[in-house]
């Protein structure tokens, strides 16, 4: 069987996010015109043929599906009911069963996406149609067409390259325009100014019965520069989808009291001040708000960092975004939606985004110095010409126009985009997305890092390090009380005692901040906080940490401590070895964040940092010329992952913290850190090459045009050569230092030719 | 010269025709999900391979 038949081994019980998950799905289906409902949904956990195979099978067996259809790209699914069938609970529930839970899309987000993607390969299209026509006509004049026959070329030329740039030429045109108009410069400014002129130049002359015209070079250009650009745009809409896919963190709405005390699923948006929300353990808090009723354990981790979960009782606030643990909480709104904690991070974001809005791409940079020298250049050939032959403007403008076409950048406009595409590629099979190429171009630059603890540095997950509990009956009733709690130190325990069978517990009840208790042979057992549990020993010395303890009987202490997160120390190692120094950012206390700094060997550490401390701290750090490498997961970095210089985050991060960063990986080691780096660098030099090989070109050509020996031949094959040798560079990036191969995956065994199935 | 006539408009006109193909292939989708694309040629779901 192949290896992936659902994800099985995540056995799902169905809690009340799963609800939401469910209400939000259900919120985003649309009406198609024969009355039939679209849902549309992304599956993360979609990886390859087989999975695609098993989910269409067997959505295709529920009843009320008329068509389901797995998109492997963007794991995402579309799934189509018949009219009079509205509900895709039954789906959603087969796709939970099966192991791929789905989540809602952003929708806003995609239609916008595919419009824009769509328009870049329907002019990449109608250049690509134009260029090669044209070359078709090119060649026949080249090779000696004259008089009429040529000038009827150049005329059907014309007729198809003008529509042609008018069509394909819109991107580059829009947005040399809007650089303008905010008085920058950008590649799209030379790129379309030499089209334009090019094409204009070639139909004067064609009117004229000239010689020359360039129609090819300039549609040719555009093809060249289009497959760039639609490669580009094709890389980060991916990127984003596959961020925007992931399960989604935050809550997106919340079960209401209602006056009657009926249970009602509201969105965000309509959860007011003084609405009584019932929140139950495994959920997150929608917003801000005050406990009414009921005691928990609450894990703020995402949203200050502290790694132990907190108790709350009647009484005290909660803050949106962090997760209820243990009993379920009746919560009375304080603040709406857009004022909880959640929105003051997001504003701060946004401030902090500002900030770093100053950086330039590369590709901008080399086009704000080179296209005034290609300019000043074309203008002084054309005073030179005049000069030269006495006021012959005719012949002066075509050297003129020949400069501008041959210097245009066609090598420099594919320069980055190919490098950039082929490093997200590589970065992808490593499992870490990029959201924009000039994140790879930030990352390259970095000189100092600054990581985040809980989440982080560390799994979020603690680890039993010490436990007392003596070998037999003893250990076999923790375990069993263990198994019974979602808490996290619960877990841990559970994790450590697996092996342990069940026994038989009696009233087995969860004190919320407080830990496990149950009745064993008419005793008490009680598992938990070290002072709670010492009220039923006989020695009954508090203590700080947690314990386990039967009634009258001894206290065993139970020692807990964080996981650090697997590669964690050789990543760390990896950014020194490349004199990067590095330094831990944490909202939780000074003890914990000691102990991993220790065992790290990290030397610089701050404790208890609130989100606006942590990013104060980027900006010091970056007024002293640092830039900085941010990697965090929760909320409260957020700020920071927005203000740093260039920002991870990993995929199990908060939303925001995911929509702030610009890369984020998707698998558990933290050296992809290293890996990203490392594929920056190079894509660095690859481009830097690509530059190069793109001025080396132009010193070789640029003469040419000058002195007036440029023909429309030479111009094409120049142009051409250019483009493959700087895509041919790039290609490098695929082949240095790699290893994998593509892997397939099988639904079924295959049976050999010749051979007869086997049957059971 | 008469040759031409004849000759350009078949050429532009299967130039015309690949690209209207081209803009259909990406109307209808089928360039959504290439990765998909890829996998689903594995896939046997032509049922269950019939006894001798």
């Amino acid at each position: 069987m192949s290896c992936c038949v659902g994800n099985l081994a995540e056995t799902y019980a169905v809690s009340s996010l799963d609800m939401q998950r469910l209400e939000e799905i259900k919120v985003e289906g649309k009406r198609l015109s024969d009355g039939a409902m679209l849902y549309s949904m992304a599956v993360p956990a979609v990886h390859c043929g087989a999975c695609v195979s098993l989910i269409e099978r067997s959505l295709a067996a529920v009843p009320g599906v008329r068509s389901a259809r797995v998109n492997l790209t963007l794991r995402n699914l579309m799934v189509t009911l018949a009219p009079g069938h509205s509900d895709p609970t039954s789906c959603v529930q087969k796709l939970r069963e099966l192991g791929y839970s789905p989540v809602s899309l952003n929708e806003a987000v995609n239609t916008n996406d595919d419009g824009e993607l769509q328009m870049l390969t329907r002019s990449l299209a109608v250049a690509g149609f134009a260029a090669a026509n044209i070359m078709l006509l090119s060649i026949s004049v080249w090779t000696g067409a004259e008089g009429a026959t040529r000038d009827l070329f150049h005329y059907i030329s014309a007729l198809i390259a003008i529509p042609a740039v008018a069509y394909a030429g819109q991107p580059f045109f829009r947005s040399a325009y809007q650089a303008l108009s905010h008085r920058r410069m950008n590649m799209d400014v030379p790129i379309s100014l030499g089209v334009i002129l090019a094409t204009a130049m070639s139909l004067f002359e064609s009117l004229n019965s000239g010689e020359h015209a360039y129609f090819d070079a300039a549609v040719s250009l555009l093809f060249f520069l289009l497959i760039g650009r639609t490669l580009d745009h094709m890389m980060r809409g991916r990127a984003r989808q596959l961020v925007s896919g992931l399960a989604r963190m935050s809550a997106k709405g919340g079960m209401v009291v209602g006056t009657d005390g009926a249970l009602r699923y509201t969105p965000l948006e309509d959860i007011h001040p003084g609405v009584l929300l019932r929140v139950s353990a495994g959920e997150r808090m929608p917003v801000d708000g005050v406990v009414e009723q009921g005691t928990s354990d609450i894990d703020r981790s995402l949203v200050t960092g502290e790694s132990l979960p907190v108790s709350v009782r009647a009484g005290e606030g909660v803050e949106a975004g962090t997760m209820n643990l243990t009993g379920a909480l009746d919560v009375r709104a304080t603040r709406p939606a857009k004022e909880s904690f959640l929105s003051d991070v997001l504003k701060m974001m946004a401030a902090a985004e500002r900030g770093r809005g100053a950086y330039v791409r590369m590709a901008d940079r080399m086009a704000a110095i080179y296209s005034p020298a290609v300019h000043v250049l074309a203008f002084a050939s054309f005073l030179g010409w005049m000069l030269w032959t006495g006021g012959d403007w005719h012949q002066s403008l075509t050297v003129a126009v020949s400069v501008l076409i041959i210097t245009c950048p066609c090598a420099l406009g594919l320069a980055v985009p190919v490098a950039h595409v082929l490093s997200a590629s590589r970065l992808f099979e490593a499992g870490i997305l990029m959201k924009d190429g000039s994140a790879l171009e930030r990352m390259a630059e970095i000189n100092h890092a600054a990581f985040d603890k809980t989440g982080t540095l560390t799994t979020g997950e603690a680890n039993v390090t010490e436990c007392a509990i003596p070998e037999g009956e003893m250990r076999r009733i923790a375990a069993t009380l263990a198994r019974r709690s979602r808490h996290p130190a619960s877990l841990a325990l559970a994790r450590l005692l697996m092996k342990e069978s069940d026994v038989a517990l009696r009233s087995v009840q969860e004190v919320p901040g407080s830990g496990m208790e149950a009745i064993v042979d008419g005793r008490h057992a009680r598992l938990g906080r070290s002072d709670w549990v010492a009220e039923i020993t006989e020695s009954g010395v508090p203590q700080e940490g947690l314990a386990f303890a039967i009634e009258n009987e001894r206290l065993f202490a139970i020692e807990l401590t964080e996981q650090l997160r697997p590669g964690a120390k050789a990543a760390l190692e990896g950014l020194a070895e490349r004199g990067i120094p590095s330094e831990i950012l944490s909202g939780d206390s000074a003890a914990p964040v000691s102990a991993v700094a220790s065992s790290l060997g990290v030397v610089a550490f701050t404790a208890g940092l609130r989100p606006g401390e942590k990013h104060a701290r980027l900006a010091e750090l970056a007024r002293n010329d640092c830039k900085v490498l941010m990697v965090g997961d929760g909320l409260n970095d957020a700020p920071s992952l927005a203000a740093a210089h260039v920002s991870m985050a990993p995929s199990s991060a908060s939303d925001i913290g995911r929509n702030a960063a610009d890369f984020i990986f998707t698998r558990e080691n933290l050296t992809a850190i290293n890996f990203a780096q490392g594929i920056a660098l190079r894509t660095q030099r690859i481009v830097k090459e690509n530059f190069g090989l793109a001025i080396a070109y132009n010193v070789f050509a640029v003469p040419l045009a000058v002195a007036g020996y440029l023909n429309p031949l030479i111009a094409a094959v120049a142009m051409s050569t250019s483009s493959i040798i700087v895509v041919g560079n790039s290609l490098r990036l695929m082949r240095q230092g790699r290893s994998g191969k593509t892997k397939i995956h099988r639904g079924r065994e295959l049976i050999a030719v010749g051979k007869e199935p086997q049957t059971a | 010269m008469t040759n031409l006539l004849v000759l350009m408009p078949v050429a532009l006109g299967l130039g015309l025709l690949g690209l209207a193909a081209f803009l259909w292939s990406l109307r209808t989708g089928q360039y959504d999900d290439l990765e998909g694309a890829a996998a689903r040629v594995l896939e046997d779901d032509d049922g269950p391979t019939p006894r001798p």
